[in-house]
Formats: structure tokens, sequence, C-alpha cells
């Protein structure tokens, strides 16, 4: 008791926050250091008294940016409650009237007032001229908005919200503004200079010419000529989605189900498309079956046939895609089908239900969240793919692609893109909800905190078979597609000259010693180091806010959370090249500036791949009994120490599955990257498909594999920190041989 | 735990000072030519003048689309390399400054009308002709005849081994889509063109990608700038550059100072550099085929030489405005595009 005494009137949390928005305040400079975020060039450039590196306390001691100054109230208010119990009404009231103050300050004058003074007419026609202009925000403001804002979410909790539960509250409010900052905000900019007219006006009108575009919705491909983008999309995505999540589950029974020995390499050959980057696969596929590929041109020469070019367009995208995202489908479905609880399916055995009945009526339905999370995912990675119908698309239209040449292309039309934008959102967000829907609220639990120590059947003999013929033939194709990759990449000139070198990695890859020691004189290194480094930055960030995010969606109820999931889903739905420009255009002014640095590759990553460490979260947990946490928190723990004690050590397969997707999608998404790479911080991605530009598919395929042995050795190296779960079962088909 | 302190320190202090020193002179370079030359570029102006240059290669349009979104805060200096016409455009829009080197008199009179019809915010750096390009090989295993004029490529026998650029994305298919209307009348040339899109296989995006296509094989005739067809026959491709009878178009490859460029006399250095001859002469042997502007600078022989071809007179100001350009397309798209095929 004299413990809970005493924990009344001293709040450390509370405490540390008022403690780092001083620090933000009064120590760290305010504005972006223009040398970049890691640099500490400003310690010895006149900080603290020179303008561009002052903390805000001496830029107002000094006289300048007075505006900043209303927030020193908030800062000091929350120290008068110190004294106070959390449970006095005034605690919460101050903790809320001055974060919300503070925060909603700081934004207000951060975009109020911007390079040239006011940013917007009205202020100036109030306030009259400013006379003055700021930079984006640094350190500084940073620091102090979180400080702001978990004041705020601590004053909520102590009035009662979430049973007061600090650190849930804590977690919606940063998920809240982390996703508004870095994915509404960025969208609605787009949105709103996409609408804006030639002469500055807003036109209703000139969407709804775009948005009934032939270019769109058009039927011609029914008498010969082409169908629109919209359509081309949606059949693609439909039917790429199906592939996959079929040969997704067919590889996961195989792995799970059957007595298959080579399992391992099995997952090893599952994870390699993942880990290239896509529009690599379209260029070994091109070298085996395009008019003049090796595949193509040995049938003609046996049969005397002519060699077409039936691989550009649907066809070539199709398999691409599938070959791409029947991984992304097996991990989702690995994860459910090792899920399901042998329990249930020992009580149907039991029950006398054969192997067919059982996997039929227990094992199947138990699978839905699974087939269910497969198909969207399929379906929007397709939606959203750029890379493979940007080298395959031949004159199959689809949205991606469509979009960025409208930006990009002679054709600079912002407007366009925006409403192609949103008529792939519109198609991905209806895929999100009918999913919602046919999952339904039925419950999927089958992992309890009881003990589970079954093993699981079998599959059935008819549905083994086919599987077994399907995995096969699929496995081997994909093995004969990366040897061809593998292959390329030594290939002197694809075609043409076949001789074996080593040319490609020497020019890319070569390290030369000068009288300065090691020179990485190869052409890659550059844009390699600093891929490696983003994507590793970016990795666990991603997992984190997927995870707590996940967390937060299936094991809390607070109101508007309908709102917050489509919220932290909604960035996957958007296809990376609007990411892209939009976040040049929200990114580029202050307060926010971020172009050109290599924190908004890693935004744009943590926001672009956040979702999957969602889902696979949400996958795991729905699969965990909320009785785990219940008696956790009856045993006294709080919820992070729940959180972080019992939940975290379950979800290791999801872990392992956000970290991995989130490394490797860092390392080979080139959509967004493509607008948002720099001089400074040039992507792989960007480097290759410039080399493709260049028909200089040599070094484009050397390159392309070196990332792939780097990727999987990571993999590896995750596989080996994480670990994997063990729900306190027999082990399986190991028998001494 | 002291030295630990210490160490840690002495590192801080370490790369504040290393971060100070770095600050000597720098460029930001956006090029929107080839890979090899926009290198070449970048480490040939580091090692002329010390100035540090951090280059970014993106194509034209690309480049366009980054100017102008960064154009309340511009990141870029120079922007070298691409098509005129998006130089041109940036040029209408307020994105670049007008500059005047001293090195004009060393310049051919297109590179200077180039910098007439936009003020001198642009100045041209090379120039290429439009024509095709045939897989000698393909063109042989379907018993089909040489190609010569741009009439030759109606012929029902190339139905479906014909490529070109999309308009829409392309500067240099809607080059050819001008060059028609100039060579032909505005009728006949869009008849060409419907004639064309009977044997057109594919509209690719980029406008190089035609005759890259037909150099691996997938493709047997590309509509492309000569120098592109040469850069293929050149690093080993069964390429064959054809400068069509009738006479043709052709491209001004430009370089523009971009408006609030934050290191404006690295920027101005650099312009006068690219200009002279000895920095033009390094084109050719990266394997771009362009013509320089500077009359001094050496060729290939290689090249396909502007002299020889029938160039029409092509009309930039005209048929580089936006509005024009919008008109064409769109006549492109309702009469051409959706023709089946």
């Amino acid at each position: 008791m004299r413990k809970a005494a005493s924990e009344a009137t001293t709040h450390p949390v509370l405490i540390f926050w008022i403690a780092a928005g001083w620090v933000g305040y009064v120590l760290l400079p305010w504005y972006g250091v223009e040398d970049g975020f890691f640099s500490f060039g400003w310690l010895t450039g006149g900080y603290p008294f020179d303008q561009d590196y002052a903390p805000a306390a001496f830029l107002i001691a000094q006289g300048e940016k007075l505006w900043l100054a209303p927030m020193l109230l908030a800062l000091i208010a929350p120290l008068v409650v110190l004294r106070l119990r959390k449970t006095d009404p005034p605690y919460s009231v101050v903790l809320i009237l001055a974060g919300g103050f503070g925060f909603s300050w700081l934004m207000a004058q951060g975009f109020g007032i911007g390079i040239r003074g006011f940013n917007y007419d009205w202020l100036t026609a109030i306030f009259g001229e400013l006379g003055d202009r700021q930079f984006g925000m640094g350190y500084g403001a940073l620091i102090l908005a979180s400080s702001f804002l978990f004041l705020f979410t601590q004053g909520i909790a102590a009035r009662g919200a979430i049973n007061g539960d600090v650190f849930v509250v804590s977690a919606i409010g940063g998920v809240i503004v982390i996703v508004a900052t870095f994915v509404f905000f960025p969208i609605a900019r787009m949105l709103i200079a996409a609408f804006i007219t030639d002469d500055g006006g807003y036109a209703i009108g000139a969407f709804l010419s775009k948005f009934f575009d032939d270019r769109l919705w058009g039927l011609g491909c029914f008498w010969g000529a082409r169908c629109g983008a919209a359509l081309n999309s949606l059949f693609m995505a439909i039917c790429v989605a199906t592939l996959t999540t079929l040969l997704g589950l067919a590889f996961a029974l195989v792995v799970t189900r059957s007595g298959f020995r080579f399992n391992r390499w099995l997952r090893a050959l599952t994870v390699l498309p993942i880990i290239t980057p896509p529009f690599v696969i379209s260029l070994a596929l091109i070298l085996l079956f395009g008019l003049s590929g090796t595949v193509t041109t040995f049938f003609a020469d046996l049969f005397g046939t002519q060699p077409t070019r039936w691989l550009y367009g649907l066809p070539g995208i199709m398999i691409a895609q599938t070959l791409a995202y029947t991984p992304i489908a097996f991990l989702v479905m690995i994860g459910v089908v090792e899920g399901v609880s042998p329990s249930m399916e020992e009580a149907a055995q039991t029950l006398r239900a054969d192997r067919w009945q059982t996997f039929k009526t227990v094992s199947l339905p138990l699978m839905r969240p699974g087939l269910a999370n497969a198909f969207l995912l399929g379906f929007i990675e397709s939606m959203a793919d750029f890379g493979n119908p940007l080298v395959l698309g031949g004159n199959y239209d689809v949205l991606s692609t469509e979009i960025f040449f409208a930006i990009v292309g002679a054709q600079y039309d912002q407007g366009r893109a925006a409403v192609f934008a949103i008529v792939l959102l519109f198609f991905t967000l209806s895929a999100f909800f009918a999913q919602r829907r046919w999952l339904g609220k039925r419950s999927y639990t089958t992992v309890t905190g009881k003990g589970d120590a079954g093993v699981h059947p079998l599959m059935p003999r008819r549905l083994a078979w086919p599987v077994f013929a399907i995995a096969g033939i699929w496995g081997t194709f994909t093995v004969i597609v990366y040897g061809m990759i593998v292959y390329g990449s030594f290939v002197e000139l694809w075609g043409v000259s076949n001789t074996l070198t080593f040319k490609h990695y020497i020019t890319a890859f070569s390290i030369g010693f000068t009288e300065h020691g090691l020179h990485w004189s190869g052409s890659a290194w550059d844009s390699f180091f600093t891929t490696i480094f983003i994507a590793a930055t970016a990795a666990p960030l991603t997992a984190a806010v997927g995870l707590v995010t996940a967390y937060l969606l299936t094991r809390q109820t607070f109101r508007g959370k309908d709102s917050f999931e489509f919220g932290t889903m909604l960035s996957f739905a958007i296809p990376g090249t609007v990411i892209g420009v939009s976040y040049i255009l929200a990114f580029n002014v202050p307060p926010i500036e971020l172009t050109g640095t290599g924190i908004i590759l890693v935004v744009s990553f943590i926001f672009r791949n956040m979702p999957v460490g969602v889902r696979a979260g949400i996958a795991s947990m729905s699969q965990l009994d909320k009785s785990l946490d219940e008696s956790s928190l009856t045993l006294g723990a709080n919820s992070w120490q729940t959180f972080r004690r019992v939940i975290l050590p379950l979800l290791r397969p999801a872990i392992l599955a956000a970290l991995v997707f989130s490394f490797v999608r860092a390392m080979t998404a080139i959509s967004a990257v493509i607008f948002l790479v720099s001089a400074q911080y040039n992507m792989a991605t960007s480097y290759i498909i410039g080399r493709v530009e260049n028909n200089d598919y040599g070094l484009a395929i050397a390159y392309a594999t070196t990332l792939i042995f780097v990727m999987l050795t990571a993999v590896a190296f995750l596989q080996l920190i994480v670990g994997r779960t063990q729900i306190g079962r027999r082990t399986q088909f190991v028998t001494g041989r | 735990m002291k030295s630990i302190k210490y160490a840690f320190g002495m590192s801080l202090i370490a790369m504040a000072m290393s971060a100070g020193t770095a600050q000597a002179a720098k460029l930001t370079l956006y090029c929107s030519a080839e890979e090899d030359w926009c290198q070449v570029m970048a480490r040939g102006f580091e090692e002329a003048t010390g100035i540090d240059v951090n280059m970014t290669r993106k194509s034209s349009g690309e480049t366009f689309a980054q100017v102008k979104a960064e154009s309340s805060n511009p990141k870029g200096d120079v922007w070298w390399g691409g098509t005129g016409d998006p130089h041109l455009q940036a040029a209408e829009e307020g994105l670049s400054i007008a500059y005047v080197s001293d090195m004009r008199g060393e310049l051919h009179d297109w590179a200077l009308r180039q910098a007439a019809s936009a003020d001198d915010k642009t100045i041209g750096i090379y120039s290429g002709a439009l024509g095709f390009g045939y897989n000698s090989d393909l063109l042989a295993a379907n018993n089909l005849p040489i190609p010569a004029c741009w009439k030759d490529l109606l012929k029902p026998e190339y139905k479906g081994h014909v490529q070109m650029a999309n308009p829409n994305s392309s500067g240099t298919a809607y080059t050819t889509l001008a060059t028609m209307v100039q060579l032909f009348g505005e009728d006949e040339g869009f008849e060409f063109m419907k004639g064309l899109h009977a044997n057109i296989n594919q509209y690719t995006k980029s406008g190089s990608a035609p005759i890259k296509a037909a150099g691996r094989g997938e493709n047997t005739i590309g509509i492309v700038f000569l120098h592109d067809a040469v850069k293929q026959a050149a690093s080993g491709f069964p390429v064959v550059p054809v400068a069509p009878c009738e006479g043709t178009g052709y491209e001004i490859g430009s370089m523009s100072i971009i408006n609030g460029a934050r290191n404006l006399d690295e920027a101005k250095q650099f312009y006068d550099w690219a200009l002279t001859a000895a920095v033009q002469s390094e084109a050719w042997k990266v394997k771009s085929y362009q013509v320089p502007s500077n009359m001094a600078a050496e060729t290939s022989p290689d090249a396909p030489d502007l002299s020889t071809i029938k160039l029409i007179d092509y009309d930039f100001a005209k048929y580089g405005s936006s509005d024009e350009r919008k008109r064409l397309l769109q006549k492109w798209d309702e009469e051409v595009s959706i023709l089946p095929q």
C-alpha cells in the first residue's frame, strides 16, 4: 500500500515528457539543420546564438520569431500539476489544455508562416506584412511536438479514457498523429493541388470529364481496340489475387501438412521472389519467353512456328506478378495454417471424420482470415504494382503506370493522375471492405492459454496430389527463372554474345586500393550502401509501428476504431507513384522539409509497408485468446507489460514477417522511390532501372543478383535473432532416419 | 566510463569538424541524358574545378515534374540535357532564369535559336535527327524488304513489326507526330499516323524503348532518334539506323539554370564549361552520338551526319507550345489511338 501512496504524486512518465519539452524548447536547435539530420556541424557553427541553429528560447530572448513565445505557457502549466494526484480533476484539465494548446499552436505557426512570410492572404490582411520568415522545423520542434502530444494523451488517460491506461492512449495518439502527418497530409496536398485549374480556381467539371474518360472505362477491347486502364487493372488484380492465394495455400499445405522432406528448401524457394526487384523477374521472363527468348526460339525451331509477342501485355504481367506475390500469400497462409489448433482437428478425427471431412469442415474454415488476407494483399499489390507493367505491359494499360506517365510524361497532368489515383483507391478500399464483410464477426481463435500438444493431420489424399503437382510445377518454374537471372548476370551481351564473363560484377562492385586505403571504385557502391542503410533503418520502425497498431486494433476498444483502422490501412492502397509525388509536394516546403534527405525515403517506406505489419499482427493476434491478456492484467501487470511480456513473444512469426517484409520492400521498392531519390541518396532500384533503360541488362541483372544474395543473408540473420515460436507442441515428422 | 565519455566527446568534435570543412563549393546537377554521359559531365566538372557535384539522373519529363514541384524551394542548380520541349516549357513557366554565356560565339546557329525562343533561359547543347532503325537479323528472318522512307513503314507486310513510343508519354514520339504534321501537312500527317497505327505492335512509354527492344530482338523496327539507333549498333546489337528519304524532324537537347539556384555562381561556371569544345568532344566516347552544339567539338565517325540528312524546318516555338501540343495529342488520342489494330 505504501507504494501505491507514493505513486499517487510522482509521475515518472509525466516528468519525462515535461523535461523533454523543456529540452526541445531551450536546448536544441529549433529549425532544421541544413547539412542533414545527423550532422553535428551546428555545435560549432555559432550555437546557441546563431539564428539558424538557435533553440526557440534563445531566439525569443534575442527578440526574434516571437510567435514561438506562447508555447512557453504550455510548458509552464504542466509543472503545477506535478504535486497533484491523477484523480484530482485539475490534473487532467491542465494537461489536456496545455498539451492541446501547445500542439495546435506549434502546428498553426508552422503552417501559417513560411519562407515568404505569412502563407495565407487572409493572415496578411489581418496582421499586415510579416517582414520575417521561417524554414522547416528541426530537432527542437520535433521533441517539443512529441512532448505536447504525450502531455495531452496523459491528460486524456487521467480522465479515465480506456481505463486510464496511459500506454494505450499515448499509443493511439502517437499513431494518429504520424499517420495524419505522413499519409493524410500529403495526399490532401496533392488532391488539392490537382483540383486547382490553370487559372487558379477549383473545377468539379474538370474532375468529371477526366473521370468519365475512355482511357479509364473504355470497352474497346471487345471490338479489337483497347479497354480502359481501370477495367484492365481490375481484371488483372482479380486474376493475380486468386492465383497467388491458391498457390500460397498450396505451398503452405505442402510445408505443414505433408511428409515432404525438403521443407526448408521449399521455404527458401518461396521467399526468393519477394527479395527480387520486381522488374528483374520481368527481365528474366523476356529473356526466356520474349520474341527472341530462349524458350521461344527453341520451340519455334522445334515446331517451325512463327514466334509471337504474346508475353507483352496481360499474360506477361500476370506471370510476373504471380511469381512475385505468391510468396506474400504464402507468408500470410503459413502463419494461419500453422496456427490452426491441432486439437480441433484431432477432435474432428476422434469424432470419426475422415481426413477430407476434417480438412473441409474444420481446417479450411479456420483458415478463412488467412485466405481473405492473402487475397486482399495480392489484389492490392497487383493494383499498385509498377515495375512489371512498366517492363512487360505492352499495350495493356493499367492504372499505376498511367498515373506515373500522367505526371512525368510529356503531358504534365496532375489532375488526371489524381482522378486515376482516386479510382485506384476506390478499388483497393472496396476489396478491403468486402474482405471485412466476408470474415464477419466470427471467432477464429484457436490458440488459447490452455496447453495444446496436438499434431496437424496430413492432407487428405485427394487434395495432396493436386497440391503437390501445383507446388512442384510452380516451384520448378521459379527455380528456372532464378537460374536465368543468375546466368544472365554472367553473360557478356544476352542473345548476341553468350560468352561468360565477370565484367558486369567488376563494373558494379570493384574495390581498389589507393594510398588512402580501400577505395570503393565500382559504380554501384554508392547506391548500395545507401540502400542498405535506409532499409535497415526503416525495417524495425515499420515493424514497431505496425505491431503496436495491430495490438490497438485487436485488443483495445475505443471510439473511432474503424476510422483508425481505415487510416492505418490507407497508405497501402495508395500506389507508390502517387505517394512519391504527394511527398514531394507536401514535404518540400516548411514546416516539414524533407525532400532530398534520407529521412523522406525512410518515412515513405514506413508508411508504405506499415499495413503489412498491421495485417500480419492482426492475423496472428486474432488467434491469441484474450484470456491470456486478462490473466496477465489480473496478475497486476499493466498493458505495456502485458504487450511486452505476453503478446510480443507469441507474435514472433508476425514480427519476423513484418521485419523481413519491410526490409525487403525497402530494398526492392521502385514506384515511390523514383520520385524521392536525390543525388546524395540514390537507391539501388532507381540505379538498376536506369541501367535497364539503357539496355544494360547485364549490369542490371548482376546488381539485382547481388541484392538478392544480400537480402537472403539478411533474412536468414533475422530469422536467427527473432527465432521461431514453439507453442507447446510436439515436433512433427522428425523421425530418426 | 570517463574514457568512454571522452572518446564520445572527441568523436563528436571530429564529426563536427569534418562537417565544418565539408562546406566547400558544390553544385546540384539534374541530368536528363544517358547515365554514362551524365557521369562524365559530373566527374569531369569536379576534376576541372574542384567543385563537388551532386548529380541526379532522371528523364526530362521526370526532371520537369521535379523542378516544378520544387519551385517554391528549389534544390537543383543546373538542369543539363534532355529534349528541348520541357526546357522551353520550364522557361515559359519561369522555372529557369536567363543567362548569356561568353561561349555563345562558338555555337551552331540552331543552339542560339533555341536560346532566342526562350528569352535566353535555355540553350542548345546537342541535337539529334529523328528516324528509325531495324534489327537486320529479324528483318531477314521474316523475309522483309529494307525500309528507306517513312511511307515504307505503312506497307502491310510490316504489320506487327513496328514500334514507337506513345506521344502522350514520350517527347520523342511527340516529335514524330509534329514532324509528320510539318512534313506532310496536318491532314495527310494524321492519315500517315493512322496507317502506321495498323502496323504498330506496341506504343512504348519511353522514347528510346522501341530501338532497345529491336536491339534485343524483341521488335523489328523502332521509330526513334538516330543517335539512339547508332548507339545500339555500336553496343554490338544487330541494329541498322535509317534516315528517312522524305526528310525528318529533330530535337535540340538543352540546358537551363534553375530559378532560385542555391549555388548560382557554380551553376554559371558549369554552364560555360559544358559549352566548351573539349567537354562536348567527350560525348561520343560514352556512346552518345548526338551532334554537339559547339562547332569545334569533334564527333564520332559513326555519328549520323546532320549535313547529309534532309532536315525539315522544325518550328520549335509553335510545336513546343503547350496549346498546340495539347491540341495535336488530343486529336491523336481521338482519331488514331482508338482505331482497332
